[in-house]
């Protein structure tokens, strides 16, 4: 990657309107470049400020995150395989963004709420999504998968960084309600240059609330590259609005999750927002429907395969005599029965109703959408069968 | 009842939400300690705190998007535009998130927004303070859009549209800020007229004269003028934009057979142009004669020394009165 003047893993020195001091103290790493506790080749390394965050993690849940990484990437690989049989009229793949997302969303409370894009389902499948759910909008059968307050997780937001505000605004009615929550708002890279974004972190550092900005780096918005979108290291951008910013590999789970909760104990300790920038790759397609070959070069692509996000932990634990035949099988079938259970929803899931495209408009009744659904409704009935006139307009 | 001007009638409907239920919750620029640069938040911040009634940043797309965080959290949120013309910046998060976000959650999520924009023109401002923008929100499903016209309705429809479950944007007539009228302030707005209804003003026998907001004084005056050369105008404040409550407008086109919309905003896609077709699709055989819109221009909005021009007045009113009954006009022996 090249960010331009400072380089990717360049000090990470605070600029002109820096947070305080005291904010400052209150940020492990600040000023010391990208965050790493496992190496590429799965050695884990000492990190004396990061170390503390995740000293609690076991090998077992080592394991587990092993285990939930390889079963994100079946979920990813599988929605893809579904878009391309025809199931699903568009998938927005996350492959190599897996610790990014296992990492975070394992670090969050159930009482925490997310407001993601719409790459995030890694982060859903962490929240315990309906695996369906995920789907639904995918194939078209609906604008939503899931009941944001059955997860604690917003629907996913399609256009870009309109969400980080959500989560400011949610930022603020937790802090009104005196809770010791957290909102958590996704984004890449590209987002960083809307407005919106801008505006949240603008709202957030004035109201000091506790919203955590997960930007995750994967380097590419569709076909443009990270070093469009800014000058400086994007966690770097976070100073000006007097944020106190982490900037961390992403596709190391342990250094996601030790900043993720970092800024997750700042936020309930009233010490207000933080920006996180997780350094990781987009190794597939920005959706189904985009061809990278055509901006991005195959160089590229094989060096960041060699700092794979699931490989390097797979490592991690061979060293530790962890990564036995009994765990591969346990992960493998994991991933085979939540592949299964996925595609079997795919495929099962009733249609949508005619009138249900009236549904939900308006809370209350509207009464011009309800002369609208009552003359449609004497149309389709005009045909005898609904279906009928469904399948001749579906036909022009 | 008390006599008090529109711009106070607000405050207490406002105050009155603020007291009534503790999920309301102000968001605005300048909204506390000044009051809101029309005073309609007048003293709110020190009876109701900084976290009841929140000054905010600079930013339209954040004080909406916000506003959209706290719905997600239970709250009610009442935003402040403050002048028309800056509500643009706001566009996005108003007609992608505000408006859909039920519809997309399948009723999970509900966004009882109040989206408060002081509108219009003829308080000689300079640009962008004095913009008509309706229209581009009646175009949006989702969301409601109500105009007021008098100090009592201010008064009622701000707790009703507080009160609905579905994004509400309100505008408020800013030339019309020192109107006073009688109030009452014990309407209950749970049994006073719903907010998407249209009211009729005056009866009338020859003629339904259509307006919202600023323009139904000057309709009102007009009406009064025409009564003066015998002609029976029937005035309609239209209140909600979105819906229409077409039923009381065909109501009365059936019976005077002509009708005449009057607006602020530019002609073309407008409020105008909605409601005469559609009243000529339900009432085409009892029209006696094209519908007439007297409207803005299709121009932005001119420097005050010409707003005059541009805003429709009395006379322009009467004129097209003039022409929907067949009477000499303005356009007499043009074709077309």
């Amino acid at each position: 990657m090249s960010t331009g003047g400072t380089g990717q893993d360049g000090a990470n020195t605070p600029g002109a309107g820096a947070p305080s001091a005291e904010a400052r103290a209150d940020i492990h790493g600040q000023g010391k470049g990208l965050v790493q506790l496992i190496t590429p080749s799965g050695e884990r390394v000492s990190h004396p400020e990061f170390d503390p965050w995740v000293q609690d993690v076991t090998d077992e849940q080592l394991c587990s995150l092993f285990e939930d990484m390889t079963v994100v990437r079946r979920i990813d690989v599988e929605a893809t395989a579904l878009q391309r049989q025809g199931e699903l009229a568009l998938w927005p793949p996350l492959l190599g963004q897996e610790a990014a997302q296992v990492g975070s969303g394992r670090s969050l409370r159930a009482d925490d709420f997310v407001f993601s894009s719409y790459r995030e389902n890694g982060v859903a499948y962490c929240r315990g999504v309906d695996l369906t759910d995920i789907i639904r909008v995918w194939r078209g059968n609906a604008s939503s998968g899931w009941d944001p307050y059955s997860i604690n997780m917003a629907t996913p937001q399609i256009i870009i960084g309109a969400q980080t505000l959500h989560a400011t605004g949610y930022a603020m009615g937790i802090q009104n309600d005196g809770a010791d929550s957290a909102a958590v708002t996704y984004f890449g890279d590209g987002a960083t240059s809307e407005g919106d974004v801008n505006e949240a972190m603008v709202f957030a550092a004035s109201f000091q609330v506790p919203v955590v900005f997960f930007c995750t780096n994967n380097h590419w918005a569709i076909s443009e590259p990270v070093r469009l979108q800014s000058h400086i290291q994007l966690a770097d951008r976070a100073a000006g609005f007097g944020i106190p910013s982490l900037r961390v590999d992403g596709n190391d789970v342990l250094a996601v999750m030790a900043a993720t909760r970092v800024a997750l104990d700042r936020a309930r300790r009233g010490g207000g927002p933080t920006f996180i920038e997780a350094v990781s790759y987009r190794m597939g397609p920005h959706t189904t429907a985009d061809d990278p070959t055509r901006y991005r070069d195959a160089n590229e692509l094989e060096d960041w395969a060699a700092k794979d996000p699931i490989s390097r932990v797979e490592a991690l634990l061979d060293r530790k005599g962890l990564l036995t035949a009994a765990l591969k099988q346990q992960v493998k079938d994991r991933a085979d029965a939540v592949a299964r259970e996925m595609r079997t929803g795919c495929t099962t899931m009733p249609e949508p109703q005619p009138l249900d495209v009236f549904k939900h408009v308006y809370s209350t009744p509207n009464s011009w959408l309800d002369r609208q659904q009552d003359h449609y409704t004497r149309y389709l009935a005009s045909f005898g069968d609904p279906a009928e006139a469904v399948s001749e307009e579906g036909a022009r | 009842m008390t006599q008090m001007t529109f711009a106070r009638a607000i405050n207490a409907g406002l105050r009155k939400s603020l007291e009534n239920d503790p999920k309301v919750i102000l968001l605005g620029e300048d909204i506390g300690a000044l009051g809101g640069v029309f005073r309609i938040t007048d003293g709110l911040q020190k009876d109701f705190g900084k976290h009841r009634v929140v000054d905010t940043p600079l930013a339209e797309s954040a004080i909406v998007g916000t506003a959209v965080g706290l719905a997600y959290r239970g709250y009610r949120p009442v935003v402040e535009i403050q002048f028309d013309g800056f509500i643009y910046p706001a566009f996005d998060q108003i007609v992608s998130q505000v408006a859909k976000l039920h519809y997309r959650t399948r009723g999970a999520v509900k966004m009882p927004i109040t989206i408060r924009v002081p509108f219009g023109g003829g308080i000689g401002s300079p640009e962008h303070h004095s913009e008509s923008p309706e229209a581009y929100f009646t175009h949006t499903s989702g969301l409601r859009v109500v105009t007021v016209s008098n100090p009592q309705d201010a008064h009622t429809v701000i707790q009703q549209a507080i009160s609905c479950d579905d994004p509400v944007l309100y505008f408020e007539p800013k030339r019309r800020y020192h109107d006073k009228g009688e109030v009452d302030e014990s309407v209950d707005p749970n049994s006073a007229v719903p907010m998407d209804r249209a009211s009729v003003l005056t009866e009338g026998a020859d003629l339904t004269l259509v307006a919202y907001g600023p323009l139904v004084k000057t309709a009102r005056d007009a009406a009064l003028a025409a009564a003066d050369e015998g002609i029976s105008i029937e005035v309609i404040d239209l209140r909600s934009l979105a819906p229409v409550d077409y039923d009381t407008v065909v109501a009365s086109v059936r019976k005077t057979g002509r009708l005449v919309v009057t607006h602020e905003a530019g002609q073309s896609g407008g409020i105008g142009a909605e409601v005469a077709a559609s009243i000529t699709e339900r009432c085409f055989y009892y029209l006696e004669a094209a519908p007439v819109r007297v409207t803005g221009f299709d121009i932005p909005y001119p420097y005050s020394k010409l707003e005059m021009h541009h805003l429709p007045g009395l006379d322009r009113i009467l004129d097209g009165v003039d022409r929907a009954l067949g009477r000499p006009n303005s356009l007499s022996g043009l074709e077309g």
